[in-house]
């Protein structure tokens, strides 16, 4: 693509949200715009979360830099450092800076910050006056420290304090001035901020509350010598800090007139990030107003970033609709976090725990089940859970008793919960599954500017696998990046060829009848052309699963073991498990499995945890003929499908058996094999309370009662264990087969790819599902039809190859031929 | 005829309607020569041909799903370029790629 074809657009603003954007524009549209970036500082983007560590002496300047001026070099960029731009000539589309240079653009991004809020107080422009906003201030800071003593900060918000804590850890005596009657009042509430205060004043901070400035007053040398308050009191202050909030930096747009909002402040946007004014400037960052709302923090600035990129790519999809946000002290040794709505008030629920002695205040905040705010003091463990369970609405009516105690509680880390991040040890393994430590995480996050928990599983493979520690990661993230480490917007794309969610896609798939991936795909706005393999499998199933006998199956969009129809082994071989119903087999059965690991050289004959027989080490071009030999069916073992009904003898041969549950077993498994799902599905039917068939940690549990079946559902005996819930108490057979059929073809239809039933119920909550399935006579019936149909004549695809669209030409290698002895070349 | 191609080695593989779209088959050779070689089609009909071994762990990439012009390891998802047998960053590993030509219906590969 020749130079004179592209656009030119023009980013006014280096700082994080706006390079951000140019990040994103580069990763879709690499080629699309001659950008260049006007920054006022004379530095490169940095990540301005993290000065205050830097105050702190905690890290430097250079640690903190995320793109150099290399990256900007390397793509490209023309980049103009302190030049500020004072002039924006929208009809000519023409920008003019402070000492008259003109610049011509196309599309135009103000992404202009904001600018620290200054008390009109006299004296506020003496020397030693300054605010906490760039790396100017903070050297200020640094060099002020070095030769004075006292120093004042105003303002008792997060800059403001941990301006406080780093000029004290440089060896200043600090005193903090705050007209509200606590802390970090917009944040926390008055306990927690007592709390803080009285922690901050144990590091030797001393505070001033409900204290209002008057005047700043200058010694004998110029520079600021005092402040006096309006009681007339006076306190010695060789430098004043001011942190007492921040505006959006509007000045520019006002000027050009850009429509902004009076208050809270603000370049008005759309869902799009383009102007109001005009749809040829966009914006992003602190200085815009997004609905009413002025984002002061990072996640939201990368939100933005994203939605912005994608249009200006001119891809045209994707809008930005808001942030949940939480808030992290960066101060070292006080544990602080809180997001969302934790004031409460009427029509909300209070859970509080306060243990002021031993330094630990938590309040979570509840409405309509579900979690709104947190505040947390002293321990913070759970922040990035409980902003989860907020951000994505989970129901937590199930676990509301639990919750104050945390996700270790709930048993969702699977590190016990009291290894905090934190404390760990470089060398301690945080994710098991991939075998990385957190130092290698911490490196890769500082080293390579990682933001988000995608960004760090691309580089570390860190709670990639099973996900389990992804906890850990996100604290990792929180305390290594910077307080609000989280970019992930409220609903999260299916991957990163799409914009759409699973559940829009699973909506989208039904509503307009789409009936191929491709068709699914183009509909979408899909950016690749045939998506990877991480939506193409789960777009497949979508469409399998809601329209059953219409949809054309797609084996090149399914995994090797479901295009195989055998489990894939490290070596390349693979593993075979015919399904014996109930876990019951025959001399029969186990004859000819003998004979056939005989005549294929099968090397290992491993029982399974579901009661069967798994064979390991097949050849993938024995698998026609190891099935055949076999002649039993699949077991689909290697499927996201209906695995095993596991049974216990029950009452034909156990003396306490109550009910035939081996019979029952068969007759569930019979009646749903063949079942493709989100993912793999477990039965088990016990026939006594004593539960042998180990029912309560599978996705549908049955135990037998003197009186009948007592079902339990969404249990998981996987990464982490969790017991079934009660569902429902039924009394025939018949009944058992209808209501876990129906609760099994609601998960299908609704759940998204990969969710197993625990997930999915969690989502939607225990109490919807039970509405669906116990209440509703008429829809369970309808469900269990739907299942029904949908089963009807399916195929074994270890038989009917044609039918289950199995390619056979995958069992036969092909052999090299010279090519002369075909054709000449 | 140009010279650079009197110098290939052309093997005569299969026809191109004997690879399935977004799919791939094993070409077998034994150990000694080198092992398994992967050739894989796109939807665009462009053929490829690698090394059948993940740079990673040594997975076999035939058995991957194909979408665009990679392919994810069947092992543990890594993506594959099948122009270059690279992995796609940030991984970072390399697998040997076979030099690839379709005349007309035939499917011919360079093992050398």
């Amino acid at each position: 693509m020749s130079t004179v074809q592209k656009q030119k657009l023009a980013v006014i603003g280096n700082g994080m949200a706006g390079i951000r954007t140019i990040e994103e524009l580069l990763k879709i549209a690499p080629d699309k715009y001659e950008i260049t970036v006007f920054g006022t500082e004379p530095h490169p983007n940095y990540n301005r979360i993290l000065l205050s560590p830097v105050l702190a002496g905690e890290q430097t300047i250079k640690d903190i830099v995320l793109n150099d001026w290399d990256w900007y070099k390397d793509n490209g960029i023309n980049l103009i450092t302190g030049k500020t731009i004072t002039e924006i000539h929208r009809t000519r589309r023409e920008l003019t800076t402070a000492s008259g240079e003109k610049h011509n653009y196309d599309r135009l991004l103000i992404a202009t910050g904001s600018n620290p809020f200054i008390l009109p107080i006299e004296g506020k422009n003496l020397p030693g006056v300054i605010s906490y906003r760039d790396i100017a201030d903070t050297e200020a800071m640094i060099d002020a420290a070095k030769i004075y003593k006292n120093a004042v900060v105003i303002g008792g918000g997060l800059l403001g304090l941990e301006a406080a804590n780093g000029l004290k850890l440089r060896g200043m005596d600090v005193t903090v001035v705050h007209v509200m009657p606590w802390l970090m009042e917009r944040q926390l509430d008055e306990k927690a901020g007592k709390l803080l205060q009285a922690s901050l004043e144990a590091k030797g901070i001393t505070f001033k509350m409900q204290a209002q400035t008057e005047a700043l007053i200058a010694g004998e040398s110029g520079r600021v010598a005092a402040l006096r308050f309006k009681t007339g009191e006076q306190i010695p202050a060789d430098i004043v800090v001011m942190a007492v909030g921040i505006r959006p930096n509007t000045a520019l747009a006002e000027k050009s007139g850009l429509q902004v909002s009076a208050r809270p402040g603000g370049i008005i946007v759309n869902d799009t990030m383009q102007t109001l004014t005009d749809p040829r400037i966009y914006s992003v960052g602190e200085c815009v107003n997004h609905r009413g709302t002025a984002y002061g923090l990072v996640a939201p600035l990368f939100e933005m970033a994203k939605v912005c990129a994608n249009h200006l790519a001119e891809y045209g999809i994707g809008r930005y609709v808001g942030s949940v946000t939480s808030t992290k002290l960066k101060v070292t040794g006080v544990d602080l976090f809180s997001a969302g709505n934790f004031q409460g008030g009427e029509g909300f629920e209070d859970i509080v725990l306060s243990d002021p002695m031993g330094g630990v205040y938590k309040r979570l905040v509840v409405k309509d089940d579900k979690l709104v705010g947190a505040c947390l003091y002293g321990d913070t463990v759970d922040g990035s859970w409980y902003f989860k369970l907020l951000r994505e609405g989970k129901n937590v009516a199930e676990i509301r008793d639990q919750l104050m105690f945390g996700e270790s509680n709930i048993g969702d880390v699977g590190h016990e919960g009291n290894t905090r991040a934190v404390t760990m040890k470089d060398t301690d393994e945080v994710c098991g599954c991939n075998g990385v430590c957190k130092g290698t995480i911490t490196k890769a996050i500082k080293e390579k500017g990682l933001f988000t928990l995608d960004e760090v599983r691309k580089h570390t493979k860190a709670s990639s696998s099973c996900g389990s520690c992804t906890g850990l990661v996100e604290q990792l993230l929180m305390f290594t990046a910077g307080g609000d480490y989280s970019a992930t917007p409220k609903m999260k794309p299916m991957c990163a060829c799409t914009d759409s969610t699973h559940q829009h896609t699973r909506d989208a798939i039904r509503e307009q009848k789409l009936l191929s991936v491709p068709e699914v795909m183009k509909t979408l706005g899909w950016r690749t052309p045939n998506g990877c393999s991480s939506c193409r499998p789960a777009i497949n199933y979508y469409l399998l699963s809601t329209w059953p006998k219409e949809y054309v199956d797609d084996p090149q969009s399914r995994y090797i073991n479901e295009r195989a129809h055998a489990n894939i082994q490290k070596d390349g071989t693979f593993s075979v498990i015919p399904r014996m119903w109930g876990g019951e087999t025959t001399a029969d059965e186990l004859r000819r499995i003998a004979n056939a690991v005989d005549k294929y050289k099968i090397p290992t004959v491993k029982v399974t945890g579901g009661q069967r027989i798994d064979l390991l080490g097949v050849k993938k071009e024995d698998l026609p003929a190891v099935w055949k030999d076999i002649g039993m069916p699949s077991g689909h073992a290697y499927a996201k499908a209906l695995r095993t009904v596991k049974t216990c003898v029950g009452s034909e041969w156990c003396r306490f058996g109550t009910q035939d549950s081996t019979q029952m077993g068969k007759d569930l498994e019979r009646a749903m094999w063949r079942m493709y799902a989100p993912h793999k599905v477990k039965y088990a039917v016990s026939g006594c309370p004593r539960n042998c068939a180990e029912a309560g940690i599978k996705d549908v549990g049955i135990i037998g009662v003197d009186s009948g079946w007592e079902l339990y559902v969404a249990g998981n005996g996987g990464i982490k264990t969790e017991v079934a819930q009660f569902f429902v108490k039924v009394k025939t057979s018949d009944e058992v087969l209808e209501y876990t059929g129906a609760f099994i073809q609601l998960y299908r239809e609704e759940g998204w790819y990969l969710e197993r039933t625990v997930h999915y119920v969690s989502r939607v909550g225990l109490d919807y599902c039970k509405k669906k399935v116990v209440d509703d006579a008429v829809n369970r019936k309808a469900l269990w039809e739907r299942l029904q149909f949908a089963l009807d004549g399916e195929p074994d695809p270890w038989f009917e190859f044609d039918k289950a669209r199995v390619d056979t030409r995958q069992f036969i290698p092909i052999k090299p031929i010279a090519a002369d002895t075909v054709a000449t070349v | 005829m140009s010279a650079i191609e009197t110098e290939m080695s052309w093997r005569y593989v299969c026809k191109l309607d004997d690879l399935p779209v977004l799919g791939a088959r094993v070409l077998e050779r034994n150990e000694t020569e080198g092992g398994n070689v992967a050739v894989f089609r796109n939807s665009e009909d462009v053929v490829f041909a690698l090394l059948d071994k993940c740079p990673h762990k040594g997975g076999p990439l035939s058995q991957g799903i194909v979408f665009g012009e990679r392919v994810a390891c069947p092992l543990h998802n890594w993506s594959i370029e099948l122009k270059s047998g690279e992995a796609v960053a940030p991984d970072v590993g390399c697998t040997k790629r076979f030099p690839v030509k379709v005349d007309g219906e035939d499917v011919f590969v360079d093992l050398r």
